[in-house]
């Protein structure tokens, strides 16, 4: 088993980079090179993470990264495999990687053909539920509730299921993570590196400018996330669902933390009535009981 | 066009070099810093791994080592700690 300190000491996420203080897409970078190594090629859609950057003709990234337009990651990276494929570099892994915004509606057309077409490489959304580069509009990975500067009043749908939607297209491994849980997430990477085919990660990572929330809190709030439920850690491995530990305890109800705990320490959830707060927490129970079904199945999609 | 062929016959594209610090000392955002009582600190590398600015280094007996050049002083180094043994105070005191 893998340990923090079996990771390398190597840093490919240099510092004095330009992301917010307390920066949770940030500390998946970072775990995403400890895991990795730098044999990868990156493909960047416009994201907080091309900011991350810094300004031209510099930048903190110490691998091979692409930037590319908003809604191409998936046919960049399917280039960029085809050409590793012809110059018979087949050692190097490409990753595509890109906020919520740019995964679940502007990059989801790219996204889906690479998946169809079996495309060689991971694909990882990075979640911090906004349009953040931009300032913090609202995306279809936005939860119920939650205030951007597009819902001022609080979002009025719900979170898209985008790991489902890429489970739905019969790629070989789909998973979710949390950089709260580090090993968990670089098991993962490394696992997907392993398989031939489209991997999908969604990553959730908390955002202190628009969660608001003190910058110290994002790892807390990411291991609330997934102690209330509201963020399963879970594989789809050939179209089978496994949960992972901590989540693989949390079928059962009464192991949960009440979603309050988790709302009521961001600030983006402040205006919610306590109506508002029985209803997610009736959607997280539903979910759960979902999970509990799809554990039993050979197949849950 | 003609298909360029070696290297040399491919146009110019914008390039950006790794460097630490893309973004300037970005220890001048820092309104709190981070100290670290080495006597309670049980060297379990957390603080190192959480940093999400690479601002921790991991020295040979995994004890760590604050860049204060570029530390944005978030705190989650102080927030993780299991020993409580990294204190954040205002940077004028
Ligand atoms: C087609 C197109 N529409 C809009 C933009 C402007 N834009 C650049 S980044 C961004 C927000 C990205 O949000 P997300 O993908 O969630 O990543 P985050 O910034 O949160 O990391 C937008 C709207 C663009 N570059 N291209
Ligand atoms: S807005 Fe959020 S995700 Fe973007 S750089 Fe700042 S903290 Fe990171
Ligand atoms: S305060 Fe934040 S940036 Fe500074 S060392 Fe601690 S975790 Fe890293
Ligand atoms: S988290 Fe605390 S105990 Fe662990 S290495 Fe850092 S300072 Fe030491």
């Amino acid at each position: 088993m893998v340990t923090i300190k079996d990771l390398p000491k190597e840093e490919y996420l240099l510092k004095g980079h330009a992301a917010c203080a307390g920066c949770g897409p940030s500390i998946a970078l970072r775990l995403l090179f400890k895991a990795l190594g730098n044999k990868v090629i990156m493909v960047v859609p416009a994201c907080c993470t091309t900011v991350i950057q810094g300004p031209y003709p510099l930048t903190c990234f110490a691998v091979p990264l692409q930037n590319m337009l908003f809604e191409a990651t998936g046919a960049t990276a399917s280039g960029i495999v085809a050409a590793l494929r012809i110059k018979g570099l087949e050692d190097i892994t490409v990753v595509g990687w890109a906020g919520d915004g740019g995964t679940v509606d502007i990059g989801i057309q790219a996204l889906s053909g690479a998946a169809e077409r079996g495309t060689n490489f991971i694909y990882i959304c990075y979640d911090n539920e906004a349009y953040g580069n931009t300032g913090l509009q609202r995306s279809g990975a936005t939860p119920y509730g939650a205030w951007t500067t597009t819902t001022p009043k609080g979002k009025k749908e719900r979170k898209k299921d985008m790991p489902f939607i890429m489970a739905a297209h019969r790629i070989p491994y789909v998973a979710t993570a949390c950089p709260s849980y580090p090993i968990d997430l670089i098991n993962k990477l490394r696992k997907a590196r392993e398989i031939k085919g489209t991997k999908y990660i969604h990553i959730l990572t908390p955002c202190p400018t628009g969660w608001r929330y003190d910058t110290s809190k994002t790892i807390e709030i990411g291991r609330l996330a997934v102690q209330t439920g509201v963020w399963a850690l879970y594989e789809i491995e050939n179209g089978r669902f496994k949960l992972n530990p901590p989540s693989d305890r949390l079928v059962d109800k009464t192991k949960r933390k009440p979603v309050k705990e988790y709302l009521s320490m961001q600030e983006r959830f402040r205006h919610l009535t306590d109506a508002d707060i029985e209803k997610i927490q009736k959607w997280v129970d539903e979910d759960w009981e979902f999970y509990r079904t799809l554990t039993t199945l050979e197949r849950c999609i | 066009m003609k298909i360029p062929k070696t290297l040399k016959e491919m146009p110019l594209t914008p390039l950006s070099l790794p460097t630490i610090g893309s973004m300037g000392k970005t220890g001048t955002w820092r309104t709190f810093r981070p100290i670290i009582d080495y006597s309670k600190c049980t060297k379990c590398t957390l603080c190192w791994i959480y940093c999400p600015d690479a601002a921790i280094t991991r020295r040979d007996d995994d004890s760590p080592e604050i860049d204060y050049e570029y530390c944005k002083g978030c705190g989650i180094c102080a927030n993780e700690c299991p020993v409580k043994a990294i204190a954040m105070k205002r940077e004028e005191e």
